[in-house]
C-alpha cells in the first residue's frame, strides 16, 4: 500500500518516509497549509538544501515538522522567532521559514516578535491562527473574539480582539497579509512572494479549530464556522471607507502593506566588511 | 567562527591586533582575550552590571574578525539566539551574572538534551534577585548545579585569578568540543573588576581541539546514536543536505521523538551520565597544599583561595598542621578526595562567601565523627585574615 502511494504520487518526495500517520483532528485545516506551502516550493523548483524550517510547540508545528523533508528545528515554546535570528545570521544566503501557531508566536513570544519585526530580518513567517491553544485543550489567546466561549472561558469572553497584523504594520514590515482559510489561492500568491523578494514577510492565515473552538460555540460543522468567520470579517479595502465603530470588533483581512526596507543581516555583513 | 571561516586567517588577524606580553588588566578583559584566542567571535547578549567591560570590548573587537555582536531584548532571547547560532557552526559562549543565569535556565533542559556545547561564564553577585547589585559573593552554587528538573549533569569550573581565566577558557572550549556538553565557569564578582598582571601568550601556543563530524551514511542515519561506544555524539550542522530533524521531545537515535517507550529515555540518560563520568580524568582539577602530615583540613573555592592560602601559611608557622584543598571544579563534586582526606583529619573548615552551600556537599563524603566548621561571611564583604586565623586557633 505504502509503496503504491510512493510510486503514483509525485509530491511524495517532499514527505518523510519514516512518518506515516496523521496527527490532525477531524475538520482541521493544517493539511491545507502544508499542501499549499509544498506546492509553492514545487512550483519554484527550489533545492531543499536551501531551506530551514523552524517551529515551536503546538498544533501547527505538526504541519511541517512531522512531514516536510527538509532541515527542521523545533525550539521551546514562544522563542521560535528569536531562534531564527541566529539561524539567519549563519545562513544568510538561504531561506528560513517559520510556521507556527498564534499561541506560540504571538501570545507568548509577542515581545520577541515585535523586536524581530523591527529589525526586518529576511525570514518568512506563516502565522497559522486558530484563535485558541488547540493542543492543550482550549486556553485563551490574544487573538480571540469578544463574547465567545472556550474551555477556559466557560461563560463568556470579556477581552477584546487583538489583531497582530495591524501591530506588525505599525512596527514597519516589508509585507503583511492576512487571509482566512477559504481564500486558498490568494494565500498561495502571498507565499510565492517570499521566493522573489528579501525582507521580513508576514503571512497570517486564520482558520477553523472545529474541535476545540467550534464545538463549544454551537457550530456543528466546520462549514458553519466559516459562515461565522464571514460575518465577523471585513476587507482591508473597505476599512478605509468605514468609521472606526463599524469595524472595531471585526477581523480585518487582505494585503495590509507592501513596501521596501533595508534588511538586517545583509546590512550587518556590510558593516563587518567596512570594519 | 573557525568552522565558517579560515583558521589561518584568524591567527594572522589575532597576531596583528594583539601582541603577547605582560598586561595589567581586569578579569573582564581577560575573558575577551581568551574567547578571541580560541576562535569564538559571536555573541548576542544582554548585558548587566559586572559585565559592562566584557560587552564593551566585544562590541569593539569582534567585528574585526568577522564576528557579530548585537544586543538582544533579554536573557532568554540571548540564549535562544546562541543556540541557533551554534547550529550554524559558530563557537558560542554566554557571559552572564547570576540573575540572568536564572532566566537562561529556561533553556537548559533543551540545551542539555540536544547536547549543544555552550560555555557559560557566570559571574556571581550578592543578594536575592537584584539584591546587592554591586557586590560579589559566591552564591550561585545551588542554582548552577541543580537549577533545573530532570536527570542531567553539567560541569562547573572554578576560577580564582586573571591568569587562570586565560588558560581555563581555552581548556573549557576544548573540553566542550570533545564531549559535547554544557559547561559553566564560576567567576566571582570580585576579580572581574580587580586589575592584576596577566601574561598573554602567543596565539600559536594555543591548542584547539575540534569536534568530530558526521562522515558516512550510516552515521547520518543515526546522528543521535552512540555509534562508537564512547557516548559522545557526532556533530552536524544544517544546510549540508542531511535533512536533519531536531526536537525538544525525547528523541530516538535517528532523531525522531518517542515519548511512549521508557527505554528511549533510559538509554539517553545512561549514555549521558556515562559520557560525563567516564571522562572525569580529563576535566577534573584541584590543588592541594601541605596534605602530607595534615590534621586540620581547610577547604575553599573561588577567589577566597588567594586569601586562605596566606592564612594557612601563617597558621603553619605556629606549628599547627593545616592542609589546604582547593577546588578547581565544583561539580561533578570531587567526593572521593574528600573521603580520602576526611579519614586523616579531625577538623574540617569550609571557607566560603555565602551562608554555607558547599559545606553540605562536603559533609556527604566525610565521616560523621569529624568536626565540621563553616566559616561564612555574606553581604559582599571579604573574610579577614585575622577572622579565619582566630577560628582555626579557637578549635586548636
Amino acid at each position: 500500500m505504502v509503496k503504491e502511494i510512493y510510486l503514483c504520487y509525485f509530491m511524495v518526495k517532499y514527505l518523510r518516509k519514516e512518518v506515516f500517520f496523521i496527527v490532525f483532528c477531524l475538520g482541521c485545516g493544517g493539511g491545507i497549509v502544508f499542501n499549499v506551502f509544498v506546492n509553492v516550493v514545487d512550483q519554484f523548483r527550489i533545492d531543499l538544501k536551501d531551506f530551514v524550517v523552524v517551529s515551536g510547540i503546538g498544533c501547527f508545528v505538526w504541519i511541517v515538522l512531522l512531514y516536510f523533508f527538509v532541515d527542521i528545528f523545533y525550539i521551546i515554546y514562544g522563542r521560535v522567532i528569536v531562534f531564527v535570528i541566529g539561524v539567519k545570521v549563519g545562513f544568510f544566503d538561504k531561506k528560513v521559514v517559520v510556521i507556527s501557531g498564534d499561541g506560540d508566536l504571538v501570545s507568548i513570544g509577542g515581545n520577541y516578535f515585535i523586536y524581530v519585526v523591527r529589525r526586518n530580518i529576511d525570514i518568512m513567517v506563516i502565522l497559522v491562527n486558530n484563535m485558541i491553544y488547540g493542543m492543550i485543550g482550549g486556553q485563551v489567546v490574544l487573538m480571540i473574539f469578544f463574547g465567545v466561549k472556550i474551555m477556559i472561558i466557560f461563560y463568556c469572553n470579556i477581552e477584546y480582539l487583538f489583531q497582530i497584523s495591524e501591530i506588525v504594520v505599525v512596527v514597519g514590515v516589508f509585507y503583511v497579509v492576512c487571509w482566512i482559510m477559504v481564500y486558498v489561492y490568494q494565500f498561495i500568491e502571498s507565499i510565492k512572494k517570499v521566493f522573489q523578494v528579501k525582507g521580513f514577510l508576514f503571512v497570517e492565515v486564520v482558520f477553523q479549530c472545529f474541535v476545540q473552538f467550534g464545538r463549544r460555540n454551537r457550530m456543528k460543522e466546520f462549514v458553519e464556522m466559516f459562515c461565522w468567520f464571514f460575518k465577523n470579517l471585513v476587507f482591508i479595502s473597505k476599512v478605509k471607507k468605514m468609521l472606526l465603530e463599524e469595524f472595531e470588533d471585526k477581523f480585518v483581512i487582505g494585503e495590509f502593506v507592501n513596501r521596501e526596507r533595508l534588511e538586517f543581516v545583509s546590512e550587518f555583513n556590510k558593516l563587518i566588511d567596512e570594519v | 567562527m573557525i568552522i565558517c571561516g579560515d583558521e589561518f586567517e584568524q591567527i594572522r588577524f589575532i597576531k596583528k591586533f594583539y601582541k603577547f606580553g605582560n598586561y595589567f588588566m581586569q578579569g573582564n578583559e581577560v575573558v575577551v582575550y581568551g574567547v578571541i584566542f580560541v576562535g569564538c567571535c559571536f555573541y548576542v547578549g544582554y548585558f548587566i552590571i559586572f559585565l559592562s567591560e566584557i560587552v564593551e570590548m566585544m562590541v569593539r573587537e569582534f567585528l574585526k574578525f568577522g564576528g557579530y555582536y548585537f544586543q538582544m531584548e533579554d536573557e532568554i532571547g540571548s540564549i535562544v539566539v546562541m543556540v541557533g547560532v551554534f547550529w550554524m557552526g559558530f563557537k558560542v559562549m554566554m557571559v552572564i551574572v547570576g540573575l540572568g543565569f536564572l532566566f537562561m535556565q529556561e533553556n537548559f533542559g533543551y540545551v542539555v538534551m540536544i547536547e549543544i556545547f555552550l560555555v557559560f561564564v557566570d559571574v556571581q553577585r550578592s543578594g536575592l534577585l537584584i539584591g546587592q547589585v554591586i557586590k560579589g559573593v559566591q552564591g550561585d552554587f545551588f542554582q548552577v548545579c541543580w537549577g533545573i528538573y530532570g536527570d542531567y549533569l553539567i560541569i562547573v569550573f572554578l576560577l580564582m585569578s586573571g591568569q587562570d581565566v586565560f588558560w581555563e577558557i581555552i581548556r573549557v572550549f576544548n573540553i566542550v568540543e570533545r564531549f559535547r556538553m554544557l559547561v559553566v565557569m564560576f567567576f566571582d564578582g570580585v576579580f572581574v573588576y580587580m586589575r592584576e598582571f596577566v601574561k598573554i601568550f602567543d596565539v600559536e601556543e594555543v591548542e584547539i581541539i575540534y569536534c568530530k563530524f558526521l562522515q558516512n551514511e550510516e552515521e547520518v542515519r543515526f546522528f543521535f546514536g552512540d555509534l562508537y561506544g564512547d557516548g559522545v555524539l557526532l556533530m552536524f550542522f544544517f544546510g549540508y543536505g542531511y535533512f536533519i530533524y531536531v526536537m525538544g521531545l525525547m528523541y530516538k537515535e535517528n532523531g525522531f521523538c518517542d515519548v511512549y517507550i521508557f527505554e528511549v529515555y533510559d538509554r539517553f540518560v545512561r549514555r549521558f551520565y556515562r559520557k560525563i563520568e567516564q571522562n572525569r580524568y580529563v576535566y577534573e582539577k584541584y590543588e592541594e597544599y601541605f596534605m602530607d602530615d595534615v590534621e586540620i583540613f581547610v577547604v575553599s573555592w573561588g577567589v577566597m583561595v588567594r586569601l586562605v592560602f596566606g592564612v594557612v601559611l601563617k597558621v603553619r608557622e605556629e606549628g599547627i598542621k593545616v592542609g589546604l584543598f582547593v577546588f578547581k571544579i565544583v561539580y561533578l563534586f570531587l567526593g572521593e578526595w574528600m573521603r580520602v582526606f576526611g579519614k586523616k583529619v579531625w577538623v574540617v573548615f569550609v571557607l566560603e562567601m555565602n551562608f554555607g552551600q558547599m559545606i553540605l556537599e562536603v559533609q556527604r563524603y566525610v565521616n560523621d565523627d569529624v568536626f565540621f566548621k563553616g566559616v561564612n561571611k555574606i553581604g559582599g564583604v571579604f573574610l579577614m585574615v585575622n577572622e579565619i586565623f582566630c577560628e582555626i586557633r579557637g578549635v586548636v
